[in-house]
């Protein structure tokens, strides 16, 4: 009788420490799962966050992030902790990304740094609130609009705030063609809207996109060292790709290897969500304060498309300047499509791509400034 | 508030930002004109 009562005890463990914080945590688990499934929200992050949200906080489990030795606790310790993940994601980000356009016309680069003023001020409302300064520059990052670098920066200065802050950075991303268009709209008259500005023609040469990563790469971390793994696996990942010799890596680098870390991220970082560090009044103050900095983006990055527009007589669609976040390719699709639903002759696809390439490089710039800053305050 | 820090960040991160993407403009301006583009490249890819 005693060996059977044990069994029964032993076998009912899970249900009996099961708490009311476990049960909400994996409620908010399978919403992310419904959102990634069913409304196909971003479901490459969303279905592997929402699954390690109920994963890391099912009891004894052995899945959370924190419980040592699991499998979970691995991949958390080897990717997250150490920054190795998003480095190896800029990789494939890298080798994805298209620097034509931008090269082509150099000085749309200007809108990559204007949208990233948001960050900034962001940074200063979120002193204001009472955040420490580690805190409140990685909650600032979410306005980099860049899922990797958010990571990259929480995971050095607010890991407790870690999982807010990914959530936060990879969901605005995917909202950013409902939260910029009525900014945009606000901001410009339908005549400036409307501009039209001619198709990019120009383009650069092979020997330009080969050289760029590479005299990008070592003039941006020489100015800026702290952003080196960031901005060296994005300009190794471009290299690899305009290269043209290397198919193999970069046929990797695009679709294993940013697939595979992809899931290894989203799997550790929700696992990492447990009730205790997620149901607090912080968490909220995160999210608001990660769509504050995005709109603070695109209004800093439309003052100077209007900017742009007066000193060049009209020529310059002030459209353009929304496109100088990091969330690529959205923000040149939302730039588009608000100048099409302006003049349905408009073509601003080519001139936003650029700028919002030039945001990619941008957000990365902002934050190793940060976190250069950051280390000669810590030490 | 710790204002000095925010402001100071502010000040370098948007300073550092806007040279570098303007040194950037200048460089690609430069190797563009040191290398321009030619239709052998279209034939190339």
């Amino acid at each position: 009788m005693d060996i059977f009562m044990s069994t029964l005890s032993a076998l009912t463990q899970g249900f009996a420490n099961l708490t009311w914080q476990n049960s909400i945590m994996i409620v908010v688990g399978c919403v992310l799962l419904y959102l990634g499934t069913a409304k196909k929200i971003e479901p490459v992050l969303l279905i592997p966050i929402g699954f390690g949200i109920v994963l890391g906080n099912l009891p004894l489990a052995g899945l959370s992030a924190s419980d040592e030795g699991g499998v979970i606790n691995i991949l958390y310790k080897t990717g997250i902790l150490t920054e190795l993940f998003p480095c190896l994601l800029f990789i494939g980000l890298g080798a994805m990304i298209d620097f034509g356009p931008m090269l082509a016309n150099p000085s749309v680069l200007i809108f990559g740094a204007a949208g990233q003023f948001g960050i900034f001020l962001t940074l200063l409302i979120a002193l204001a609130l009472g955040f420490g300064r580690g805190e409140a520059i990685s909650i600032a990052v979410i306005g980099a609009c860049d899922g990797p670098t958010a990571i990259y920066v929480a995971s050095k200065y607010a890991l407790n705030l870690l999982p807010a802050i990914s959530i936060a950075a990879y969901s605005y991303m995917s909202l950013v063609p409902i939260i910029q268009p009525p900014i945009m709209r606000a901001m410009t008259t339908k005549k400036e809207r409307a501009i039209l500005m001619p198709p990019g023609e120009k383009k650069s040469s092979k020997t330009v996109k080969l050289l760029f990563p590479l005299v990008a790469g070592i003039i941006t971390i020489l100015i800026a060292p702290m952003g080196a793994p960031l901005m060296g696996m994005l300009m190794l990942g471009n290299f690899l790709k305009e290269s043209g010799v290397v198919g193999r890596l970069v046929d990797v680098s695009q679709n294993a290897l940013t697939n595979l870390i992809t899931l290894f991220l989203g799997l550790s970082i929700g696992a990492s969500m447990l009730s205790g560090n997620f149901l607090q009044w912080q968490t909220l103050l995160v999210f608001a304060l990660g769509l504050i900095a995005i709109a603070f983006d695109t209004v800093t990055g439309m003052l100077l498309g209007k900017f742009m527009c007066f000193i060049s007589k009209g020529k310059i669609n002030p459209l353009l300047g929304a496109a100088g976040t990091s969330a690529f390719p959205m923000s040149a699709r939302v730039v588009q499509k608000e100048g099409q639903k302006a003049n349905p002759r408009s073509l601003l696809l080519f001139h936003a791509i650029g700028a919002n390439t030039g945001g990619q490089i941008g957000s990365v710039m902002a934050a190793a400034t940060m976190l250069a800053i950051m280390s000669k305050l810590v030490h | 508030m710790d204002l000095s820090f925010g402001l100071t960040m502010t000040f370098w991160g948007m300073g550092i930002t806007l040279i570098t993407l303007g040194l950037l403009i200048l460089i690609i301006k430069l190797m563009n004109k040191i290398y321009p583009y030619k239709k052998e490249d279209d034939k190339k890819d």
